[in-house]
């Protein structure tokens, strides 16, 4: 069932939400958890469920994420038939700079087209959850749907009510409506995540681009909710949703849960990413580390706290770093104070210096600064 | 069509290593875990590519599967060559007869083939079972500069230990004058370190002339050395300076861990120039709890730690949970240190669980007899139960069950 499905990953939805942190990368080259980028998870999933052919889409800024893929061979992706498809925007002539989802499919419609599958999943890059798409799947097939939209039934926070779109169903689940960020208390929020039939996909596509539609929620699930079959499929299980530095500092500090550590990185479904073969992490004579996700290749000499510290950090003698976010390469110099504090990739921080932000508005720090 | 090399490897793995006991029972010596994340044989492959060696043959015999399993396409060690690449070479059938390799020298005669399709001018050989960071290509230029035959790799020992290595004596142009094998008398503290470089052609005849002599061992050291060294060859000391260790017995294999977390020895794995590469589990990164101590310690991905863990190597995976103590010990892949249980001056090899508040190892201070104490080795797989108490030196091998806590 599943090597009749093909996977296409959104890579820069929703890059304009969080200025800084996606200002030099696609939203799917946000690192993540210590070692990896947004779209470990979803290429992960797509392994993980048996779905062997994944296109990218990308948009602007994808140079950091084609670095990251590379071949695909880190997902078990660079093969002979199918495996990874990176989609440039401009992959043929009359390409636009596309707007919406069904734009950006309308730019690869030929990759779909040619493509051997019966169905497609296809996600974006910021839910970030531990998935099997074979369940959903499985769910599609019985309904006979046309269309799978998976949801989750959650409040709507500021923080995250932003490009979003919510549901209703009727009593069997068949989507009777959909609503751009409408205001409620609650509701049965998107995950983006969606199974469609790869004709009927391919349908719609040539159709909305002559009918010049680019949105998928407007064309599909609201002007299509009655003459399409489209379904809901509730999704229960921990989703990190990132739209904005905040629930990015959020998300983050939840992965110090045990419970959503395990949720996260289940050992049957292992999340992979590229390998950069980094030493383990060395502690020092007096190193202190308490309640932290610490990758490999860095080096403790201080005190860490209630932090993600990513892959090849070097935290001085005597610093302290509580309910930070260190990204790979950061240098925390000797007796350096940061609380609450995000420093992206390669950040110097010198001796001594104290930063302090507060969890409700982490203090952020670009990438490459020296402070 | 094969493209001629200028120098390839072949790195000697066939070896059972069997004073590693428990710990090479069923993988060979190079298989075995070191370093919190790698094996013993990443450290020779690893030495190649860094010193721009794409070729490399590994001679494998005792137990290859995990070794097969392991080296697979070479693709972590950027060892998938289209031209080359990294070759697993056990002993095969041949029309006429087929053995195993009978001895180190035995073992390349037999891949005189796999050499010559690459008729490279140089090929070093290498061993899997030591623990340094070299680069070969300098030694290469030495022997390029020197002209010379063979080159020997040597490092300088104390002289008291001298005699357990074979010693190399050599003139002031490093001219080797004479070798001898575990010398009651060393003349020199020079010990070979088990790195050889040879021109082809004169190797190739000697490895040919070796096989024909019935009464050789088939050995480098033993018979292939000596034999050139009689015959007037040109044999150079490579002097190595820096960290090299033999990791062959179950007290060395455990100091070359605890060099990684000493910051006074000359092995610095985080060197970005000269990085050693592994075969990457793929897990999360670790996770350090409130209730955690770690100092002096490395401790790699897929690692929880909820107790105690001073001057120790955690491998990927392993779990010290709460109130548990890890001292100077190493916990090789998915290991369990279960609540309350104390490890010290162990090795406790893969996927084995120790059980509540049992007791492994013990310091050397806290034996009187100080004969009787040594490092205390637990087998792949193995659970020791509840309470259990491992004294030091012991080797386990078989599972031991809970007992009744003797608190009370």
């Amino acid at each position: 069932m599943m090597n009749k499905t093909l996977g296409i990953v959104f890579s820069n939805m929703h890059d304009t939400m969080m200025a800084q942190l996606t200002e030099k990368r696609t939203m799917g080259s946000l690192p993540f958890g210590g070692r990896y980028r947004l779209i470990d998870f979803v290429l992960s999933n797509m392994i993980n469920s048996g779905i062997k052919d994944v296109g990218i889409i990308t948009k602007s800024n994808f140079q950091s994420l084609m670095d990251h893929l590379g071949t695909g061979k880190e997902w078990d992706l660079s093969r002979k038939k199918g495996g990874l498809t990176i989609l440039p925007p401009y992959g043929r002539q009359e390409a636009v700079f596309y707007r919406g989802r069904l734009e950006a499919l309308s730019n690869i419609y030929s990759y779909i087209r040619e493509s051997k599958a019966e169905l497609v999943v296809m996600s974006d890059c910021d839910n970030i959850t531990s998935m099997d798409y074979a369940d959903i799947i499985r769910y599609h097939k019985e309904k006979d749907a046309d269309v799978t939209v998976v949801y989750q039934n959650k409040k709507i926070t500021n923080a995250v009510h932003r490009d979003l779109t919510t549901i209703s169903m009727d009593e069997n689940r068949r989507v009777n409506g959909a609503y751009y960020n409408r205001e409620a208390e609650s509701g049965n929020v998107l995950l983006n995540i969606t199974v469609i039939d790869k004709r009927l996909l391919e349908r719609i596509v040539s159709e909305a681009v002559s009918g010049n539609q680019y949105s998928f929620t407007q064309y599909v699930l609201q002007q299509g909710n009655e003459a399409l079959k489209i379904y809901g499929y509730e999704y229960k299980g921990y989703v990190a949703d990132i739209k904005s530095l905040q629930s990015y500092y959020d998300c983050s500090m939840d992965l110090l849960k045990p419970e959503i550590r395990k949720e996260m990185f289940p050992t049957e479904r292992p999340v992979y990413t590229k390998v950069r073969d980094e030493v383990p992490v060395k502690y020092g004579i007096d190193a202190v580390a308490k309640n932290a996700m610490i990758a490999d290749g860095c080096v403790i000499e201080g005190t860490v706290e209630n932090s993600i510290i990513f892959r090849g950090v070097k935290i001085g003698r005597g610093a302290v770093v509580k309910n930070s976010i260190i990204m790979q390469g950061t240098y925390v110099g000797e007796n350096c104070l940061l609380d609450c504090v995000i420093t992206d990739k390669d950040v110097m921080i010198r001796d001594s210096k104290k930063l302090i932000g507060c969890k409700e508005y982490p203090f952020f720090i670009e990438k490459g600064t020296a402070v | 069509m094969i493209l001629k090399k200028e120098w390839i490897a072949m790195l000697l793995a066939g070896g059972q290593g069997s004073r590693l006991y428990a710990l090479t029972r069923d993988i060979a010596k190079p298989a075995v875990p070191f370093g919190g994340k790698y094996r013993i044989i990443d450290f020779p492959l690893s030495n190649c590519v860094n010193s721009g060696i794409d070729t490399v043959g590994v001679l494998t015999q005792y137990q290859p599967l995990q070794l097969n399993e392991y080296i697979g396409n070479g693709q972590p060690w950027d060892l998938d060559r289209i031209h080359g690449g990294v070759y697993v070479l056990p002993p095969y059938q041949k029309s006429s007869n087929s053995d195993w390799y009978t001895g180190t020298a035995n073992a390349i005669y037999q891949n005189i083939n796999f050499i010559n399709r690459y008729d490279p001018e140089y090929v070093v050989i290498l061993s899997g079972d030591h623990i340094y960071k070299m680069d070969y290509s300098k030694m290469l230029e030495f022997h390029k500069q020197k002209q010379a035959d063979c080159t020997i790799a040597v490092m300088e020992v104390p002289w008291e230990e001298a005699s357990r290595f074979g010693i190399m004596a050599c003139d002031e142009d490093k001219k080797i004058y004479e070798f001898a094998e575990k010398p009651k008398e060393p003349k020199s503290n020079l010990a070979s370190m088990g790195i050889y470089i040879f021109s082809w052609g004169k190797l190739r005849k000697y490895l040919e002339e070796d096989e024909a002599n019935p009464e050789s061992e088939n050995d480098f050291g033993k018979n292939v050395i000596p034999a050139m060294l009689q015959n007037g060859e040109k044999m150079y000391a490579y002097a190595f300076q820096g960290y090299w260790k033999d990791v062959g017995t179950i007290g060395s294999l455990w100091e070359a861990n605890m060099d990684l977390l000493n910051p006074n020895v000359p092995l610095d794995l985080y060197d970005d120039s000269w990085k050693i590469y592994a075969r990457n589990p793929v897990m999360p990164p670790q996770y350090v709890a409130e209730t955690a101590v770690t100092q002096n310690a490395m401790i790699t991905e897929g690692c929880i730690v909820e107790g105690e863990v001073d001057f120790s190597i955690l491998f990927s995976g392993a779990v010290v949970e709460k109130g548990a103590v890890v001292h100077d010990s190493i916990i090789m892949p998915g290991s369990v240190v279960k609540a309350g249980a104390v490890v010290e001056y162990s090795i406790v090899a893969e996927n084995v669980v120790i059980g509540e508040n049992a007791k492994v190892g013990c310091r050397p201070e806290n034996v009187e007899d100080k004969d009787a104490w040594g490092v205390t080795v637990i087998a792949k797989g193995i659970h020791i139960g509840k309470n259990v108490k491992i004294p030091a030196k012991a080797m386990i091998e078989q599972d031991v069950p809970e007992v009744e806590s003797d608190d009370e």
